[in-house]
């Protein structure tokens, strides 16, 4: 451990510090962070048991009643005959639909690249790294001229088909496979007469569980969240995913737009329950999560 | 060892040999039927789009080919400049905060609290995490306006008595890493803190009975041994903050219009597109995006060793 060695050097010519002051420290910059990450989402839960006017006047953090909770749902799915339905429905069809694409094109791909040979392999394998790290909204654009050009615009496969690209997700499948599968496995079974189908389908994939649980959380967590390319690509309101509804939403609402809002029931109460159910999903997903999470995302790591 | 180092060891020992393989009959048939799918959306929505960009930066709207001309035109744009400045600012300020409290709560939660309280802490911190896009700028809309805000005190005592005063243009770049930080954070802190599990026991078992204190450890030990895992952070952090939209343009409606509608450069490029039906010199934008993303994400790949492919 060359690291120790150097480290314990530049110890013996420090001073110790006293014990105090660094718990104080720690326990206030801890403290703080959880206001800071918890607050928010306490008001947001709140916020719709009180009418617009109690929002203003109570406490912040006081619960109004039940009953006001219905009415703000009743004003919510009144809105436009019920969009906030078909928002929801058309997100959960584009996360849906693109998560099965995803697994369905990554997980081959993924243990293609790390357990078989062919040529082109080491290609594929510098181009998904590359996009993995281009920023995607730039090529938001030219994906949108390019599904014009095939006339996909306001169809759902503009959104479903560039949700399913998810090089990310192959790199994962790829680092999983090639760590946890040993090749000598593999060539054991070629040897006993198993075709290639087989091999995957019967040796890697029952072994590949715990990384496609990643990928589908990953992936239906950053679609269900996309705004820029439905944004784009859907002209009409009864095919937005819930995202662009929030801002449709949002921009009709008397308090940020004073003309246009006018005289309509959706307030402060309104949008706060429609955050709260918008990211409901995802919010279940994030709760049973985050171990699986941990584990899964270093799954790679723990090995050796 | 971390994700990116195994990522060396697979790739190294596979190529190694040169001896004649037998898997794959007829040289890796089954491998393209396996990645045909991937391959397809890959050319179709990677490499295509990129190339496309590409094209038309460097044409006119009758495809000819004019040169540099797109990116003089788009870079003399007296809203040009003050994008990517904007864009500049709020990406320091959001990496430095991000990768100093990260690293620092991390390493915190992993050796100055009880195994217990720090998992409770983690889950709480990550939360947030599921409000990202829309939600959470309508989340934090909320949290600005002095009149429905929890911390209303807070803000009417830092002079800012009403919702427009917050809003000024010139606090843009706080309010929307406030934003990223609050929905981001989580996340990454749970990704170090499994990455400090990592590290064996005995490397830090033989710090301390050299006497190293907790603060010492974590500077000279723990961080060097995750030092991967910031850098692939950063680069996604990166990755992100280049991509502004929503954000800006949600607060820009909020703020009733007193922010600016091309307050970063992919709004730009939108009211480029779609207000004035320029596709090349959108597409140039986006081509100077990407270069700077690509730019600044080799540079960080190259000082550190990540992704490593290459065999010896």
């Amino acid at each position: 451990m060359t690291q120790t060695a150097l480290f314990l050097t530049a110890v013996r010519r420090r001073i110790r510090p006293s014990r105090t002051l660094p718990f104080l420290v720690v326990g206030l910059l801890l403290a703080l962070l959880l206001l800071f990450f918890v607050l928010p989402v306490i008001w947001l839960l709140l916020a719709p048991s009180k009418t617009a006017g109690e929002v203003v006047r109570d406490n912040p953090l006081s619960f109004g009643s039940l009953h006001q909770i219905g009415t703000a749902w009743r004003h919510l799915f009144a809105f436009q005959d019920g969009a906030m339905l078909t928002w929801l429905r058309n997100s959960a069809v584009y996360s849906g639909g693109s998560l099965i694409l995803t697994l369905a094109v990554s997980v081959p791909a993924g243990y293609a690249l790390a357990l078989t040979r062919f040529r082109g392999r080491k290609t594929l394998l510098v181009i998904t790294l590359v996009t993995m790290i281009m920023p995607q909204a730039t090529l938001v654009l030219p994906i949108f001229l390019e599904l014009n050009r095939f006339h996909l615009i306001g169809t759902i496969w503009s959104v479903i088909l560039p949700f399913s690209f998810y090089p990310f997700g192959v790199y994962l499948v790829y680092i999983y496979f090639g760590s946890s599968l040993p090749r000598d496995l593999l060539s054991a079974a070629r040897i006993d007469g198993c075709t290639e189908w087989q091999l995957f389908s019967r040796i890697a994939l029952p072994l590949a569980k715990p990384v496609v649980g990643l990928v589908a959380f990953f992936s239906f967590v950053g679609n269900w969240n996309n705004f820029f390319l439905p944004y784009l690509v859907l002209p009409n309101s009864e095919q937005f995913p819930v995202q662009v509804g929030l801002n449709q939403l949002l921009t009709s609402t008397p308090s940020f737009n004073p003309v246009a809002g006018a005289g309509l029931n959706v307030t402060i109460p309104e949008l706060a329950l429609a955050v709260i159910i918008a990211i409901l999903p995802v919010l279940v997903l994030f709760v049973f999560s985050q171990r699986t999470l941990v584990s899964g995302m270093l799954a790679g790591a723990s090995k050796e | 060892m971390t994700l990116l180092e195994t990522e060396r060891v697979i790739v190294a020992p596979s190529r190694r040999g040169t001896t004649p393989r037998r898997e794959g009959r007829g040289r890796g048939g089954a491998g393209y039927f396996f990645v045909a799918g991937y391959a397809l959306l890959l050319l179709a929505f990677g490499v295509f789009p990129t190339g496309y960009a590409f094209y038309l930066a460097f044409t006119n709207d009758r495809g000819q080919f004019t040169g540099l001309n797109q990116f003089v035109k788009v870079i003399q744009d007296y809203r040009f400049a003050p994008a990517f400045t904007h864009m500049l600012i709020y990406l320091v300020m959001w990496l430095v905060t991000l990768v100093v409290l990260v690293v620092l709560t991390a390493v915190i939660l992993r050796s100055r609290v009880r195994p217990g309280t720090s998992a409770l802490f983690r889950f709480l911190y990550y939360i947030p995490g599921a409000l990202a896009g829309v939600a959470s700028v309508l989340v934090w809309l909320f949290m600005l306006d002095p009149d429905v805000s929890p911390v209303s005190w807070l803000l009417t005592s830092m002079g800012l008595k009403t919702f427009a005063a917050v809003l000024a243009p010139g606090n843009l770049p706080l309010i929307l890493m406030l934003i990223a930080f609050w929905t981001g954070a989580g996340g990454w802190m749970v990704v170090m803190y499994g990455a400090l599990n990592n590290i064996p026991d005995e490397v830090l078992e033989a710090a301390r009975m050299d006497g190293a204190g907790p603060w010492q450890t974590a500077w000279h030990i723990q961080i060097p041994m995750i030092r991967q895992w910031i850098t692939y952070m950063t680069i996604m952090a990166f990755a992100t903050g280049t991509q502004l939209f929503v954000e800006p343009q949600l607060l820009q409606t909020a703020s009733l219009g007193r922010v600016s509608p091309t307050w970063s450069p992919n709004q730009l490029a939108y009211v480029y597109a779609f207000q004035q039906g320029d596709f090349n010199g959108a597409a140039a934008i986006s081509v100077v995006l990407l270069a700077v993303g690509l730019l600044a994400a080799a540079l960080l790949v190259a000082r550190s060793n990540l992704f490593t492919l290459d065999e010896k």
